[in-house]
Parts: C-alpha cells; sequence; structure tokens
C-alpha cells in the first residue's frame, strides 16, 4: 500500500490549548477515511493539520511523502482543503474561478475545461457569476477548482453541510469517482449514515486523539 | 513570484470591473470628499493653495476604501485561507495585490486631479508636468504597497474596519508629505519651483523601495499569523 497520510504521535496547540493530543492514523492512496466525533473533539484541526496551515507541536507528519515540518510549501501545493468556507469569489463566474485555482499551479486550458465537464459545470453553469448559484452548485464548483488544482489529498470539512438530497447524491458521486481516479479523501462530517456510507474507513477522532473501535487509544 | 503576481492583480481588476464597487462607490467618495473641503475652506485663495495636500488628502481616504475592499474579497468565502492551503506564493499575492491597488489609485488619482483643476482653479504647468508625473507614479506604488500590506496584517483581526486606518495613517504621513510638497512644486503654488519637487520624489522613491522589498518578505508571515 501506498501511504498518503502517516500522522505518528502528531500533537498540534492553538494558543495554550493541545487541540491534537499524539494522534496516529495512516491513510493509503484512493481510500475515502470518514472522521467522526463529537464537536470540539479535533476533527478540523486534524484537517487543517494535513492542509499544512496548523503547525505540528510534537511528533511526525508525513503527506504525500513529505514531511510537513521541512517541506510544508510541498505539501500544500498538492493537498486540497475545503472547509466551511468554498474559497470561491462571488463576482467572478464559475469558469472564472475554477480557471483562477487552476492557473495558481499551471493548469492549462484543457484540464480546467475538464474539471468544469467532470462536476457538470461546462455548459449552462459555467457562465453563471458565484453569487448567483445555489450552496450546491457553489460546492460543486469548490470542488472543480480542487480537480483543477490537481490535489492528490482532499480534505473535505462538512461538505454536505447546506446541500439537499439531490446535491448530496452528487458530491457523493462525485467523491466516489475521484477516489477512483487516485484522490485520496478524508471527510469530517457529523452526517454519520451518509457519509459512512461513502467512506471506506470510518476512524473516531475524541479528545484530540483517535480512538480504536473498542475505545481505545490508537 | 511574478507569474502569481500577474494572476492575483487580473483577478482583482476583474472583480473590480464586475462589482464597480470602485466606480460606483469610491470615485463620488472621493469627489464629495474633494466638495467638502471646498465648501469648509470657502475662499479661492486658500483652496488654490492648499489644493496638492486635499488631492492627496481625499487620496488617503479613499486609499482606505479600497485597501478593506480588495481584502473583503478575500476574506468572503474563505479565500485567504484556500490561497494558503494552496501554497500560492505569499509574496506574489502581495505584489498582485499591490499591482491592482496601484491601478486603481491611479484612475482614482486621475478623477482628483481634474477635480482639482475644476473646483479648485488649479493651474498645470508644462513645465512641471514630468515632475507631476512622476510623484503621482512614485506615490501610487508607495501607496499601494503599503496599503496592501497592513491591509494583509489587519484582515486576519477582529476589529479590522476599525484597526486599519489607526495602522495605515501613521505610517504613510511621509508619503502625504513628499507627494503634497512635490505636487506643489510641479504645480508652482506658493511660488515652488520645480527643482524644489526633486528631493521630494527621492522620499517617496526610498519608500516605495522600503516597502516592496519589506512588504515581499514579511507579507507570508503576517498572512499565516
Amino acid at each position: 500500500m501506498d501511504p498518503v497520510v502517516h500522522l505518528s504521535n502528531a500533537v498540534a496547540v492553538l494558543g495554550q490549548f493541545p487541540v491534537l493530543a499524539g494522534v496516529n492514523l495512516t491513510v493509503n492512496r484512493g481510500e475515502i477515511v470518514l472522521l467522526q466525533g463529537p464537536n470540539g473533539a479535533g476533527k478540523t484541526s486534524l484537517l487543517r493539520l494535513c492542509a499544512g496551515l496548523l503547525p505540528l507541536a510534537r511528533g511526525e507528519a508525513v503527506l504525500l511523502g513529505c514531511d510537513l515540518r521541512t517541506q510544508r510549501e510541498a505539501v500544500r501545493s498538492r493537498v486540497g482543503l475545503l472547509g466551511h468556507a468554498n474559497g470561491l469569489y462571488a463576482d467572478l463566474t464559475v469558469a472564472e474561478n475554477v480557471r483562477f485555482w487552476g492557473a495558481t499551479v499551471g493548469a492549462s486550458k484543457p484540464e480546467v475545461q475538464a474539471a468544469l465537464q467532470r462536476m457538470g459545470l461546462a455548459q449552462r453553469l459555467s457562465d453563471v457569476a458565484v453569487s448567483r448559484l445555489s450552496a450546491g452548485q457553489k460546492r460543486r464548483t469548490a470542488l472543480a477548482c480542487l480537480i483543477a488544482r490537481r490535489a492528490e489529498l482532499w480534505l473535505l470539512d462538512e461538505p454536505h453541510a447546506g446541500l439537499d438530497a439531490a446535491a448530496r447524491d452528487e458530491l457523493d458521486a462525485t467523491l466516489r469517482d475521484a477516489a477512483a481516479a487516485g484522490a485520496t479523501i478524508i471527510v469530517a462530517s457529523h452526517e454519520l449514515e451518509r457519509a459512512g456510507a461513502l467512506a471506506t474507513r470510518v476512524v473516531e477522532v475524541v479528545g484530540g486523539q483517535i480512538r480504536t473501535p473498542n475505545g481505545e487509544v490508537a | 513570484m511574478f507569474r502569481v503576481a500577474r494572476l492575483i492583480a487580473a483577478k482583482d481588476l476583474r472583480v473590480e470591473m464586475r462589482s464597480r464597487v470602485v466606480t460606483n462607490q469610491v470615485l463620488p467618495f472621493a469627489a464629495i470628499v474633494m466638495v467638502m473641503f471646498a465648501f469648509a475652506l470657502n475662499s479661492d485663495a486658500v483652496v488654490s493653495r492648499v489644493a496638492p495636500g486635499l488631492v492627496w488628502l481625499a487620496t488617503l481616504f479613499s486609499l482606505l476604501i479600497l485597501v478593506q475592499r480588495s481584502f473583503a474579497i478575500e476574506n468572503a468565502d474563505g479565500a485567504t485561507d484556500a490561497l494558503r492551503a494552496a501554497g500560492v506564493d505569499p509574496s506574489g499575492i502581495f505584489l498582485g495585490k499591490a499591482m491592482a491597488l496601484a491601478v486603481q489609485l491611479a484612475v482614482l488619482e486621475l478623477v482628483l486631479l481634474v477635480s482639482a483643476v475644476v473646483l479648485y482653479s488649479t493651474e498645470l504647468r508644462v513645465g512641471g508636468l514630468v515632475l507631476l508625473l512622476v510623484t503621482f507614479v512614485a506615490a501610487t506604488v508607495g501607496l499601494a504597497l503599503v496599503g496592501t500590506l497592513y491591509g494583509g496584517l489587519a484582515g486576519g483581526v477582529r476589529g479590522r474596519e476599525t484597526l486599519l486606518p489607526l495602522l495605515l495613517l501613521p505610517v504613510v504621513a511621509p508619503v502625504l508629505i513628499g507627494a503634497t510638497r512635490a505636487t506643489e512644486s510641479a504645480l508652482g503654488t506658493g511660488g515652488a519651483t520645480v527643482a524644489d519637487g526633486w528631493p521630494w520624489v527621492g522620499l517617496l522613491a526610498v519608500f516605495v523601495a522600503l516597502f516592496s522589498v519589506g512588504g515581499t518578505l514579511a507579507f507570508g508571515p503576517l498572512i499565516e499569523e
């Protein structure tokens, strides 16, 4: 197996408060891992650590073969984080947003077009301003930006929030397609039934640590 | 770095062309400020004498709105975090946002200069045109650089709307002084000659050099915090 994420006793601190208290986690290529746990358990912090947005205080973190401590920029350029916000520019069109984010990694026009096509945005919605989209269409646009950016590790924080049933189904299908195409996906979600059905593995996060199914610290 | 800068600048300018915030809100605001100055001073002789300073004061007030707007479009839907998470070169972000801000400021200053000619009976002299042009370019670039740096600093802080003027206005005081004196020299206000203006342009050039290097180096750590 090809580990995309390897965290060993990873500790992260916000101010004086330890948000991750020794996380051990390995995620292999093509996996869809669901992080579940109560509010404040450390799910979002774990995603932000993997995205290189939260500094590693102690322990070891190797993502996509790069040490997070010494090669943070290399990690960032290959990881896509979709948090509660979409990171889109409301006054630009769908195509302009995807083109912009693709251009940050030098994506070609065909790559951008392929990303739009894959998310079903190439036709009717391509020239629509993001401010006029529904929540689900914005989510799809944000995912198209991740595809255009050639993100290999997708970190999704509550991706189903605010979406109707049809949009959730579309999102799940997109994530399955992305994983089949080689992307590795980590999802933090409270929607256990839906996200659980999507995931290839479920990981319990409690008190900033990973717990095994029998409740022990991993 | 320059590829990213061009990309960010093009994106910011496209957003402004779509939203028309500069044309519909900032330009009218600047024009109103110019008219209010004229009402407040209520004397043609005084207004004519202080016109260069009023132009640059109106520019500074408008700069505050432009900088707030420049970072509001990044913060509205978490794009700042997304840019960081995507590993986009922060130096490129800094230069790109400064370039877009400079273009918007240049348009604004042109309108303010025309307003000064119309409202304050300011006369442009052929002999001072080169000095005037160089002054406007140097001051515009300086304001754009420092505005972007402090916009980034205040951007992630609670109460940024009130914090930005507090941080920015003292720092741009040298630009206000240098640009006003150089503009007075270019226009011949109060008997100043063109030769008097060039040392002030030198001050503006030092300011630009300082903030282009300092901003490029400091912007990354600033937006990381």
